[in-house]
């Protein structure tokens, strides 16, 4: 037996806090699974919250169908060992249906499709809470976010009306047809999640560790060459050693130049770092308030 | 190629903007690997005091502000014609805050030095805006509150004082900023510092721990580093005050205090048997080994084991997660309050609390609400309020008929069932509950219990 539990993190035993709140509170939680590194420490975070009990809700991936292939069979695989159930809704199915329509161009990406699938999935599955990896160190906006954050009947961001929270308490009251957005690692730092992953040994997809890939350059960032890419045909492709710090589709993620090969050397760059992790997301470059009015459509 | 990653990292540019902004390097201030301190930071000031500056300033010399977080402020600075980096621009995130060029919500901010991580909650500054300053204070260990040296103890110092004192808040800088537009003058900074002392007779919380620093957050000095312009002050900066600040100094210690929050049965071959309760320590620590009363219904036990994820210990310190198991099968669910025995706290209907209300609908006497007491919730009735209580020292106000926002006032409560609460003052976290309005659901007030 262990003597004390001081050493644990403040900001670990916040998060087991609010999860804890989300099972009790909420008829049915889901937890949104992107296969990035913040919604597996999630994972890990939720696992601890119920031990020696299995988590009580089911993990939800919202598929763009050009996810890196790496994270999809670290998703199967991570649910299967676990014995979790996971739902996959496809943002295929909802262009298919004709809900939204898919972005042509330079800089089309499947990214603010989701918004649909998502509000689709929480309708059809009625559900009340959903879990998810934003943290409040990641954009301005986001800054504000409350941990339980409610979302009326389209899904949407309210910000000038939140409620305030006081203390530890978690207010997770709603009307029929609300849901509410639920952030555990709010005030985690990029550093934070790294630092956890790497004390808690944590497997995360390959794609986070330097790998050979073919990339293209534009705007200053690095693109993946890949059929689910525009690239124009004077865009040459080179094969560089990158690796990725921050993993959404395919579409709008832009790697980094790294030779970091192991999750310690990883932690030292992120240390090191002189541009933040959204610098590397190209969806967040289209305006200064580009974040803020996606979350008031619904996004995540 | 060797041009296009010139301008994806940028970095020859900032350089020379560190170059024009920064007196000194602080290479050592790299962030920690593993946080294992964090302190919660409220700042208040009023409108134009600079707190968005103050924070941004912290975060530029702490270089906790990113290559291209800093190339946007630039810019911006830029296209509106200042020849200063205008670091509130780091802050205010939302679209009308940029617009208005104000704060209009609690803003969280983050940064780290190799023994802390700091969080800071940047709260308005606007008379109207009482609500925002108590939700950010509720959650700090520690406050800021800004004077803005031209101008001194103001209306508005008094109330922001007023609220880190009525939330206990343990630590308090005074920092008196905009000293460069006062000549770095040793008598303006003496004569506010006079002044706000005077202030600080009129306070309940006579504990409260209160430091003065004389700071100029555009020009960086006492931020970080240390002054070369006021050489009378010898005290520490900002930055070094609050690195010296202590586990023990900032938390309030109580008695400890478990509200189960989840029953954790897995049913499983290999933990059959298992019954749990999942919660948070609050106030002191709990044993293995200790006896116990479970609340409400008074039940005894004995502690059996601690566990913290697939560990088990032998104390529960104050503030984790950890999940019980008792010696008896006892019913407990969710809401129920483990204490250790001859520890109890008050049991009661009724009771008496100061206010603060947060809702544009007014409260009004006989009004139910849903009281949230930690994860405890109950039906309540407002009985009577008792007067309100101007929140800058300027006495109480007994004719009162109805609450409106950001009133702040001394009311009795009627609950359908009995909580087991601490008074405010002996413990934050069991002295506090907030109320809900049952037909918008939404948080209409906070209560600190007297």
């Amino acid at each position: 037996m262990k003597d004390n539990t001081s050493h644990i993190n403040p900001l670990e035993n916040e998060a087991i806090y609010i999860i804890r709140e989300v099972a009790a509170q909420f008829e049915k939680p889901v937890l949104l699974f992107s296969g990035g590194k913040d919604s597996i420490t999630l994972v890990r975070l939720a696992q601890k919250a119920f031990y020696p009990a299995k988590i009580p809700f089911p993990l939800m991936h919202i598929d763009t169908g050009h996810n890196f292939p790496e994270t999809i069979e670290f998703r199967d695989r991570l649910v299967k060992e676990l014995g979790l159930e996971l739902i996959v809704r496809k943002v295929q199915d909802s262009i298919d249906q004709g809900k939204v329509k898919e972005e042509t161009g330079r800089y089309a990406s499947r990214n603010q499709l989701q918004t649909t699938t998502l509000l689709d999935a929480i309708e059809e599955f009625k559900f009340d809470a959903c879990i998810g990896g934003a943290r409040r160190d990641e954009e301005k906006a986001r800054a504000k976010e409350r941990i339980f954050s409610v979302r009326d009947d389209f899904g949407q961001w309210d910000e000038k009306n939140q409620r305030p929270e006081l203390f530890d308490m978690l207010n997770g009251q709603i009307e029929l047809g609300q849901n509410v957005r639920v952030f555990p690692i709010s005030n985690w730092t990029e550093l934070d999640v790294w630092s956890y992953i790497e004390k808690e040994n944590i497997e995360i997809p390959s794609i986070y560790f330097a790998h050979k890939r073919k990339v293209f350059f534009r705007d200053g960032l690095i693109w993946s060459h890949s059929d689910h890419v525009y690239q124009d045909d004077d865009e040459e492709v080179f094969e560089k050693v990158v690796r990725f710090r921050t993993v959404g589709d395919m579409s709008c993620t832009a790697a980094v130049l790294s030779e970091a090969s192991d999750i310690a050397t990883v932690v030292q760059e992120i240390r090191n770092s002189t541009i933040s992790e959204r610098g590397a997301r190209i969806d967040d470059k289209r305006s200064e308030a580009a974040m803020e009015k996606r979350k008031q459509q619904g996004y995540f | 190629m060797i041009n296009v990653l010139k301008q994806q990292w940028k970095k020859e540019n900032n350089k020379d903007i560190s170059k024009k902004y920064l007196a000194f390097n602080n290479k050592n201030l790299v962030p920690n690997i593993i946080t294992m301190e964090v302190l919660k930071i409220a700042t208040a000031g009023s409108v134009d005091d600079g707190k968005s500056t103050l924070i941004g300033r912290i975060l530029y010399d702490t270089k906790s502000l990113t290559d291209d977080k800093l190339e946007a402020i630039e810019k911006t600075s830029k296209q509106k014609g200042y020849d200063y980096l205008d670091f509130s621009l780091a802050t205010d995130g939302l679209v009308a805050e940029r617009e208005q060029g104000i704060t209009i919500d609690v803003a969280h901010i983050y940064f780290s030095t190799p023994t802390k991580s700091y969080i800071i909650a940047d709260t308005p500054g606007h008379v109207e805006y009482t609500r925002n300053m108590v939700t950010g204070a509720s959650t700090s260990q520690a406050a800021i509150i800004l004077i803005d040296a031209r101008k001194g103890v103001i209306e508005q110092t008094n109330r922001h004082f007023f609220i880190n004192n009525l939330l206990r808040i343990k630590e308090v800088i005074v920092a008196i900023n905009k000293m460069d537009l006062v000549d770095f003058s040793e008598e303006i900074y003496t004569k506010i510092k006079t002044d706000f002392q005077a202030l600080m007779e009129k306070r309940d919380y006579q504990s409260q721990k209160i430091t003065f620093i004389p700071v100029s957050a555009l020009k960086g000095d006492n931020v970080v580093n240390p002054s070369e312009n006021m050489p009378w002050y010898n005290g520490k900066t900002l930055l070094e005050h609050l690195e010296n600040l202590k586990n023990q100094d900032i938390y309030n210690v109580g008695t400890p205090r478990f509200p189960v929050q989840y029953v954790i049965r897995p049913k499983t071959d290999k933990f059959h048997d298992f019954r749990g309760y999942a919660g948070k320590v609050y106030g002191g620590e709990l044993n293995v080994g200790d006896k116990i009363v479970v609340l409400p219904s008074q039940t005894t036990s004995t502690i059996k084991e601690i566990y913290f994820y697939d560990q088990k210990y032998q104390t529960a310190s104050r503030r984790s997660s950890v999940t019980i198991t008792l010696e008896d099968d006892i019913n407990i669910s969710r809401g129920d309050m483990i204490v250790k025995a001859g520890d109890l706290p008050k049991i009661d209907k009724q009771l008496t609390a100061n206010i603060c209300w947060m809702d544009s609908k007014p409260l009004l006497p006989g009004s139910k609400y849903v009281v949230q007491h930690g994860v405890n919730k109950v039906l309540g009735r407002v009985d009577a309020i008792h007067h309100k209580i101007h929140p800058d020292y300027s006495g109480i106000d007994s004719d009162v008929d109805s609450l409106q926002v950001n009133d702040i006032a001394s009311v009795t409560l009627k609950l359908n069932k009995p909580i087991f609460y601490d008074e405010f003052k002996n413990h934050r976290t069991n002295g506090s509950f907030i109320l809900i309005d049952s037909q918008s659901n939404h948080t209409v007030g906070a209560g600190f219990i007297s």
